[in-house]
C-alpha cells in the first residue's frame, strides 16, 4: 500500500527526536497522567480525612466506638445511592437539585398504587415509574430546551414537592401494613448481619460502575461532559445521553425515598427535605469534576461514606445539628476550590 | 451534472462517491447554503475554497450528516439517494471527517477519542477496552509514525501538541477505512513541518484510491493537492475549475473578484 511506505518515512522524524529523551519523558508523562487521574480524588479525600481527624480529636470516645460506624452503615445509603447516580449527571457537566422531592413524590406513587391495587410489587413499580417521569421532565427541560440545570432543577425541586404536598394533603402516611413487611425486610433488614441498605448501595454502585466504565452509554457520558460539540459531531446523541442520566437519578431517588420511608415506617410529607447537601458533597468530595468530563463512581462511594461519618459523628457527638450544614458546606466549597486550582495548574 | 469529473484514474462511468443536489441549509434567517450542487468522484481530491462565512464548514457538516439538507435538497451516495441522512449513516457509507475544531474530547484518553461515537463492544455489549487500546496504539504508530511516548493510547489528549492532536483526528478518520475524507482546515494551528506532513497525507489518500474534500483558507495548501477546485461564496457555488484549467495566480485573482463582487468574472 502506498500509505504504508509513506507512513514509514514520516515515522523517522519524531522517533529521532524522541529516542534520546524518551527515558526522561516516560516518567514525566506517566507522572503527569497519574497526577491528573488521581489528584482530585487524593486531594479531596485528604481534606475529608483532616475533617474526620478533627472529629476524632474533638470527640474521641464517640469516634473510637464501633457503634457509630454501624449506625452510619444504615443512614449513609439513604443519600449515597443518590450521590452515585448524581455522579453521572455531574460528569455531563449538569446538576440535579430536585432529587429530594423525587424521593417523596415517588412514595406518593407507592402509597396511591397500594391504595388502589393492594399489590406491593405494583406499588414499588409505580414508585420507580414516578422517578422515571421526574427524570424525563428534568432531562427534557435541560437537554432539549437547554435551560441551565442548576436553575431549572431548583424549579422542579419546588414543583415536585408541591405536587407531593397537594396529593398527600400535607399529611403523613403510616406504612405498617403487614402486607409490606416483606418489602421492609428486603430494604431494611439484615443479611449476614449486614444492613440491607448497605448491600443495596453496593449493588447500585456496582451497576453504575459498569454502566459508566464498561458501556457505550458510559463512554458517551464522559464525552458529553468533556466536549458536547465534538461529541455531537462524532455522532453521539448528546441530548439523549443527558436525559438518561436524569432518568437514572430519578429512579434511584424514588428508590431511596422508598427505602427511607420504609425505614421510618412512615411517609412524612417532608421526606427528602434535608437531603440536598450530602449527595452533592459526596460527589465533589469523590473527585468528580464540576467542569465535567471526569469523575468516578468509586470516588463518590468513598466520598459518601466520609460524608456519612461526619453526619453520624456530629449527631452522636451531641453537637447541634446545624454544624452538619457548616461541614457539608465547607466540604463542597473546599472540594470545588481544590478542583479549580488543580485543573488550572494542569492546564499550564 | 453538466461537467464530468476530472479524476485521473479509473473512475470513468462510476457514480460520484457523494453528490449534493440543489442543497440548501438555513439556520433561522441565515442562508448558509443556497441551491448547491456538488460532487466528489472516486479517487478525486476536491479543494473547497471560499472566504469566512461562505458556507464551507456547513457543507462539510452536511456531507457528514451533522446537518440534514433543507427540503428540496438531496444527498446521493454511489448513485443512490440517501434519505435518512445522519452522522452514523454517513459513517456506515464510508465517510469520515477531520473537523476544523478537531472534535476531540481533551480530558479523555486517546483510545476513547479514537472510537468516539462508535466504541467497540464485546458480545455482552460491554466496551472492549483492550481491543480499542491495542488498535489505537497500532494505528497511531502505523499511519502517522507516532513513536513518542506522548501518544500512548492511555494518555489524555490535553497533554499533546497541536500536531499530535491533529494526528489523532486524522488517524481516527483513516482507521475506519473511509472512502471519502472530509478535511476541514486540517492545517489550522499547525507548525510548518506538521502542515507539510498533513498535506503529504492528503496526497497519500489519492494514491490509495480514496477521495477527499480539502477545505483550507490557504490556497497555497489546496492548489497543489487538489484535482478540482470549487469556490463557494455566500452559500453558493461561485465557480469550479480543474487544476489543469487554471493557474494558481489566475485562481487568486478570481478569488479576490468573488470576494468583491460575488461573481467569478467582472
Amino acid at each position: 500500500m502506498a500509505e504504508k511506505t509513506r507512513s514509514s518515512d514520516v515515522a523517522e522524524e519524531p522517533s529521532k527526536s524522541a529516542v534520546p529523551a524518551s527515558a526522561g519523558r516516560v516518567s514525566v508523562v506517566s507522572l503527569r497522567k497519574q497526577l491528573r487521574q488521581h489528584a482530585l480524588t487524593v486531594a479531596t479525600l485528604g481534606i475529608a480525612v483532616v475533617i474526620w481527624l478533627a472529629f476524632l480529636v474533638a470527640a474521641p470516645d464517640v469516634f473510637l466506638n464501633s457503634r457509630i460506624y454501624s449506625a452510619f452503615a444504615t443512614t449513609t445509603p439513604l443519600f449515597a445511592m443518590i450521590a452515585l447516580a448524581l455522579t453521572l449527571v455531574v460528569i455531563t457537566r449538569e446538576m440535579d437539585l430536585s432529587f429530594g422531592s423525587v424521593m417523596a413524590l415517588g412514595m406518593v406513587g407507592f402509597v396511591k398504587a397500594y391504595d388502589y391495587t393492594g399489590n406491593v410489587m405494583l406499588s414499588v413499580l409505580a414508585c420507580l415509574v414516578v422517578g422515571v417521569v421526574c427524570g424525563l421532565i428534568n432531562g427534557y427541560l435541560v437537554a432539549i430546551l437547554g435551560i441551565p440545570s442548576l436553575v431549572i432543577t431548583l424549579g422542579t425541586l419546588f414543583f415536585f414537592r408541591g405536587v407531593e404536598l397537594v396529593l398527600l394533603d400535607g399529611r403523613p402516611v403510616v406504612l405498617r401494613d403487614p402486607e409490606i413487611e416483606g418489602l421492609r425486610d428486603a430494604l431494611n433488614g439484615r443479611t449476614l448481619d449486614i444492613p440491607n441498605e448497605l448491600l443495596w448501595t453496593l449493588a447500585v454502585a456496582i451497576v453504575l460502575w459498569i454502566v459508566l466504565n464498561r458501556t457505550r452509554f458510559g463512554a458517551h457520558v464522559f464525552l458529553v461532559g468533556d466536549n458536547p460539540v465534538s461529541a455531537r459531531l462524532m455522532g453521539v446523541r448528546v441530548a439523549r445521553v443527558k436525559i438518561v442520566t436524569y432518568v437514572i437519578v430519578g429512579v434511584v431517588s424514588a428508590f431511596t425515598g422508598l427505602m427511607t420511608a420504609m425505614q421510618l415506617a412512615t411517609l412524612f410529607p417532608t421526606l427528602g427535605d434535608g437531603t440536598l447537601l450530602p449527595p452533592i458533597a459526596s460527589v465533589f468530595l469523590g473527585g468528580t469534576s464540576v467542569f465535567g468530563g471526569t469523575g468516578s463512581i468509586v470516588g463518590t462511594f468513598v466520598g459518601s461514606f466520609i460524608v456519612g461519618s461526619i453526619n453520624a459523628g456530629v449527631i452522636s457527638a451531641g453537637i447541634q445539628g446545624f454544624y452538619t450544614q457548616l461541614f457539608f458546606g465547607l466540604v463542597i466549597i473546599l472540594s470545588l476550590v481544590l478542583q479549580t486550582l488543580i485543573s488550572r495548574r494542569m492546564r499550564h | 451534472m453538466d461537467e464530468s469529473p476530472q479524476a485521473e484514474e479509473g473512475s470513468a462511468g462510476a457514480p460520484p462517491v457523494i453528490e449534493l443536489r440543489n442543497v440548501s441549509k438555513t439556520f433561522g434567517d441565515v442562508h448558509a447554503l443556497s441551491g448547491v450542487n456538488f460532487h466528489v468522484s472516486q479517487g478525486e481530491i476536491v479543494g473547497l475554497l471560499g472566504d469566512n462565512g461562505s458556507g464551507k464548514s456547513t457543507m462539510v457538516k452536511l456531507m457528514m450528516g451533522v446537518h440534514g439538507p433543507d427540503s428540496g435538497g438531496e444527498v446521493w451516495v454511489d448513485g443512490q439517494r440517501v434519505r435518512d441522512w445522519s452522522v452514523n449513516r454517513a459513517r456506515a457509507l464510508g465517510i469520515e471527517t477531520v473537523y476544523q475544531e478537531r472534535a476531540l474530547a481533551e480530558q479523555q484518553a486517546i483510545w476513547r477519542n479514537m472510537y468516539m461515537g462508535r466504541e467497540l463492544v464485546n458480545r455482552f455489549r460491554l466496551l472492549d477496552i483492550r481491543r480499542m487500546r491495542r488498535e489505537a496504539s497500532g494505528v497511531m504508530s502505523g499511519h502517522l509514525g507516532f513513536t513518542s511516548t506522548a501518544v500512548h493510547p492511555d494518555n489524555v489528549v490535553e497533554t499533546m501538541s497541536g500536531g499530535e492532536k491533529q494526528g489523532v483526528a486524522i488517524t481516527r478518520a483513516l482507521h475506519f477505512h473511509a472512502r471519502l475524507l472530509l478535511l476541514d482546515e486540517p492545517t489550522m494551528g499547525l507548525s510548518l513541518s506538521e502542515t507539510r506532513k498533513t498535506l503529504d497525507f492528503v496526497g497519500s489518500i489519492k494514491e490509495a484510491g480514496r477521495s477527499a474534500v480539502l477545505v483550507d483558507h490557504n490556497i497555497f495548501h489546496v492548489y497543489p493537492v487538489a484535482d478540482r477546485l470549487v469556490v463557494l461564496d455566500r452559500g453558493r457555488v461561485a465557480g469550479e475549475f480543474t487544476r489543469a484549467e487554471i493557474s494558481m495566480e489566475d485562481l487568486i485573482d478570481r478569488l479576490y473578484t468573488v470576494a468583491r463582487t460575488g461573481r467569478m468574472e467582472e
